[in-house]
């Protein structure tokens, strides 16, 4: 019975594909798999646009939406519905093909990202032995998409936030990409099945998830700050900062196409949270070993859903940067501490297994987020503000 | 220490977040067509005319003297003067609006109709929910629609009405006293010249009319 509920998905590809004839059940397997992943990932994101609407309400001690459906449940079809039926706005001089095509792109890829994420025990749709490195060259994209809508709409906003938005997303992968590697030196696979079942081990009950190590943390928190620059998130949202480019690069887009932008964000975020918990919080694996009960993917999505909410409440809490601020931070702080917790993971494979690892590798870790953090903020003036110029 | 600011920042926000669950003080919504909270006094959003009385004909208090409708910076009334006279509320005949418009989807809600009006005939009224599916003929309000009882202005602005009926009933005291003043002058030399020179009715109007 509890094996049944955690393959229960599997369970029913296997029982639809046996109903085909022979030849078709290779084909008609990956169909069956690609149908879920386009049904779920959107309810999730129509789940996830509820939940940001109604945390933020709370957080500003609002109460959100509450007019359509139980607890405004429904507010993301009524959303869904306007968006249909708006009329589709393409601007005069724009560059039709390439406007229509943007959108179309960041969604296609963002998809595609999704397509090696394992989401439960043997619900993984490709098996890829790179599979880390085809998730990043798809998200990697997505840039290409961004600067698409920016280019051909002909309109100063989007271009100006095409550019900060591309500027942003190359400067904040190479921090994504640096963080993931330290996993991938101590699994030794770039495969993503290989890292989740690396931490589906339990000590005492007690999961080795490499959130859990010294470096690990520190990796983690590295590659969430630089997955929220790279999925436009605030506080990195100056692409789209409404106060100063209205919409950014999606300026230009108005009905569903504009939607189709939502949506690519959203999935981006739920994927790129997706690959976060594959590499640092276990995957689909139970937190604790007396919870190997629950179906696997329960705790996949769960997972996934809790980084959502973090996202949303950082969201809640921190204004805007600044662009040379950003930058400062990407090439300044989060490059050079990825690198160093490079060395970290190194040192950390190549120790003997003991207490002795655990001090060394969290000293220097600190140490050096200290000493980076204090050189950094020496830097700044924090008070009121001196106008050099103006009197 | 770098991030111990993000780290107060999203306590604080976390502690909103619950607090709105626990703390009914905290959320401060009206739940509006569900729950609503009583205007304040000084409520006011398009003007309506006042009418003493019952009848809100023959008690209405504007005499259609059109200053409001010259005054009216987005010229959004429409007035046209009868051809007779009747009576108003002190019994002296006065001109009265035929016609009275306003088309308050024009109406800036700026109140000089009020401030100008000598006769305390146009107020402001706190009547919001005017939403229509016609928006011409709906949003134009005729002279019917506008009239409204002075117990409703009591009701919506108890100080200031207040205040009005005390300035007016001042006036209608000093009318009187002028007009018996008249009479009692006109009985005198009618007396001292033994004669009827008209019957004091006439002249009680004339001298409110002067007043």
């Amino acid at each position: 019975m509890i094996e049944n509920a955690d393959q229960i998905f599997v369970l029913l590809k296997h029982w639809i594909v046996a109903f085909l004839p022979a030849g078709f059940e290779g084909v008609a397997g990956v169909l069956i798999s690609v149908i879920a992943i386009i049904a779920v990932f959107p309810t999730l994101f129509a789940f996830a646009v509820w939940m940001e609407r109604k945390g933020l309400a709370r957080m500003q001690n609002r109460i959100g939406p509450n007019r359509a459906g139980p607890l405004g449940l429904l507010q993301p079809i009524a959303d869904g519905i306007k968006s249909l039926t708006k009329e589709d706005i393409v601007p005069l001089r724009a560059d039709a093909v390439v406007h229509f095509l943007a959108p179309v792109v960041l969604v296609v890829v963002v998809f595609m990202g999704i397509a090696v994420l394992p989401m439960g025990r043997n619900m993984t749709l490709v098996h890829m032995d790179s599979g880390l490195l085809f998730f990043f060259a798809m998200g990697a994209s997505t840039e290409l998409s961004v600067f698409m809508a920016g280019w051909s709409s002909r309109n100063k906003y989007s271009l100006l936030g095409a550019m900060r938005g591309v500027a942003q997303m190359i400067s904040y992968e190479v921090p994504l990409l640096m963080s993931s590697v330290a996993v991938v030196m101590i699994t030794g696979s770039l495969s993503l099945d290989k890292i989740v079942a690396a931490q589906n081990q339990y000590t005492w009950g007690l999961p080795h998830w490499y959130i859990f190590t010294p470096w690990g943390l520190a990796a983690f928190l590295m590659y969430a700050t630089a997955a929220t620059a790279e999925t436009n998130r605030s506080p990195f949202d100056l692409p789209e900062g409404e106060s100063e480019l209205v919409a950014g690069y999606f300026t230009e887009y108005s009905g569903f196409k504009f939607a189709l932008f939502f949506l690519g964000e959203y999935v981006g975020m739920l994927s790129i949270s997706g690959l976060g918990t594959t590499l640092f919080l276990g995957g689909w694996s139970a937190p604790f070993a007396v919870f190997g009960w629950v179906p696997s993917w329960f705790w996949f999505f769960a997972k996934v859903l809790m980084s959502i909410a973090v996202f949303i409440w950082i969201r809640g809490t921190l204004p805007r940067l600044r662009q040379d601020q950003l930058m400062n931070f990407a090439w300044k702080f989060v490059l050079p501490f990825t690198l160093l917790d490079l060395m970290v993971a190194a040192l950390w494979r190549f120790m003997n297994d003991g207490w002795a690892r655990w001090v060394v590798c969290s000293a220097i870790l600190l140490l050096a987020y200290a000493l980076m953090g204090g050189v950094g903020m020496s830097r700044k003036h924090f008070g009121l503000r001196k106008y050099r110029y103006a009197e | 220490m770098l991030g111990e600011g993000i780290l107060r920042g999203l306590a604080e926000t976390a502690k909103n977040f619950v607090g709105s669950f626990v703390s009914a003080e905290r959320l401060t919504t009206v739940q509006y067509p569900e729950e609503r909270i009583a205007p304040i006094e000084a409520t006011r959003d398009f003007p309506f005319l006042v009418y003493d009385g019952a009848d809100w004909e023959a008690g209405m208090r504007c005499v259609a003297c059109q200053i409001c409708e010259k005054e009216c910076p987005p010229k959004c009334i429409y007035i046209v003067k009868s051809a007779d006279k009747k009576p108003d509320a002190l019994g002296k005949p006065q001109f009265y609006p035929a016609r009275f418009d306003i088309d308050i989807s024009v109406c800036m809600s700026c109140q000089i109709c009020v401030e100008v009006c000598p006769f305390e005939a146009i107020k402001m009224d706190n009547e919001f929910e005017l939403s229509t599916t016609d928006r011409f003929g709906g949003l134009l309000f005729d002279r019917r629609k506008l009239a409204k009882s002075n117990e409703h202005y009591h009701r919506i602005h108890p100080t200031e009405a207040s205040g009005v009926d005390a300035r007016l009933a001042e006036e209608k005291a000093k009318a009187d006293a002028k007009a018996t003043a008249t009479a009692a002058a006109a009985a005198a030399k009618a007396a001292t010249a033994g004669k009827p020179v008209g019957s004091p009715a006439v002249k009680q109007e004339e001298g409110g009319a002067q007043s």
